[in-house]
């Protein structure tokens, strides 16, 4: 389809391809919610669900893990989005928070935080019990992945989990993540989440990281760094309680 | 120089990191346990020092600011390298565990936010 000479330039230069389609991705978002969708839809959003698709065919064209990323002139997507600038992105924002809304929201956030891995722990463990698991490793591991996907196999790996286990938790935080990016600004003014102390409410109580970043993107980009301040603490909170004590209740539980 | 205000936000990030990692290894988890808090919190009392003693020029804070602007691109690279047909390989029970929490914790999120907002009106003494 491409010559071969322009591919190998779009390989070599994958980073300055990965911003062209980003930029041509997030400007088609920002067109489409202001001609056809009258603003209804933040412009952020559609091109946050469009990566989404393009993620999905990047994965049916390759079998991958990483999406579009996988196809090799886009393989600057999985530098430009991947953590490391991501979070250089996320930390840059708190240099328009105010420092007195950070800290007025210790309390409510570190509440958030813990309450939010509960009910991950919980619900995702019900629905293990549902689906028939009786043992507290399966169900401790199952409603990890609920957590995010990287507390669900760091604490099946602590507690001892099969491969099956651990694949089925990774898939339910990615579940979780895909869902909160696509959600959050559907359901955002429902919920009250308008203003920098529900932000972090919102941050500790999701705490998937990328969830987090993009539903907060496409809700009101100026949310993020109070959402990203409590986020930031779930999945290593969520690793410490779960492998000890998220799986002794469930185990005392279930006898 | 514009280079500072991105040197200064990498050391922020890094800084960040490295003692959110010390944490979680101090605590026996492998994995980083507020890394990006610390390194908010490093910024906001970092360009709040240089402003004071008049170092934070304009340039300086563009080497910030570029990258904030950048978020929503970074954010839509990121969604289009998830791993998203892993999501649903897990099958029915991966979807219900995963959108369970979700519901749940929306539902929480507009209990929580309206709860503070209320007792707030109720207690205007405090």
């Amino acid at each position: 389809m491409i010559p071969e000479p322009i591919h190998a330039v779009l390989v070599r230069y994958s980073l300055l391809t990965a911003f062209a389609l980003a930029g041509a991705l997030t400007w088609a978002g920002h067109i489409l919610a202001e001609k056809v969708f009258r603003g209804r839809i933040h412009g952020s959003a559609i091109a946050i669900l469009a990566g989404l698709v393009l993620s999905a065919i990047g994965g049916i064209a390759t079998g991958g893990k990483q999406g579009i990323a996988d196809i090799p002139i886009f393989s600057g997507m999985a530098l430009l989005g991947g953590a490391m600038l991501r979070d250089l992105a996320i930390v840059s924002t708190a240099f328009g928070a105010r420092l007195e809304e950070l800290r007025g929201g210790g309390l409510i956030g570190a509440i958030s935080l813990l309450l939010g891995l509960f009910v991950s722990f919980a619900t995702g463990g019900a629905v293990a019990w549902v689906f028939g698991y009786r043992d507290a490793v399966s169900i401790t591991t199952i409603g990890a992945g609920a957590a995010t996907y990287i507390v669900g196999p760091v604490t099946g790996t602590a507690l001892g989990a099969g491969p099956e286990l651990l694949a089925l938790s990774v898939a339910a935080g990615l579940v979780k993540a895909i869902l909160v990016m696509v959600a959050t600004p559907f359901v955002a003014s429902a919920i009250g989440l308008d203003n920098p102390r529900s932000a972090m409410i919102f941050g500790g109580l999701m705490g998937t990281n990328s969830g987090v970043m993009a539903g907060l993107a496409a809700t009101d980009p100026r949310l993020v760094p109070y959402g990203a301040m409590t986020a930031t603490f779930y999945t290593g909170l969520g690793c410490l309680l779960g492998p000890s004590v998220f799986f002794l209740i469930i185990r005392t539980l279930t006898g | 120089m514009i280079i500072q205000g991105t040197a200064l936000l990498s050391i922020c990030l890094l800084a960040g990191v490295c003692t959110g990692t010390l944490l979680g290894w101090l605590l026996g988890v492998n994995a980083d346990i507020g890394g990006v808090g610390i390194a908010m919190a490093l910024l906001v009392l970092g360009t709040e020092k240089l402003r004071k003693a008049g170092h934070l020029g304009a340039d300086t804070r563009a080497g910030i600011s570029y990258w904030s602007a950048m978020y929503i691109p970074i954010v839509v690279a990121m969604a289009a390298s998830q791993h998203v047909l892993g999501a649903l390989s897990g099958g029915l029970i991966a979807v219900l565990a995963g959108s369970t929490a979700v519901a749940a914790s929306f539902l929480l999120v507009g209990v929580l936010s309206r709860a503070g907002r209320k007792s707030q009106r109720t207690e205007p003494a405090e």
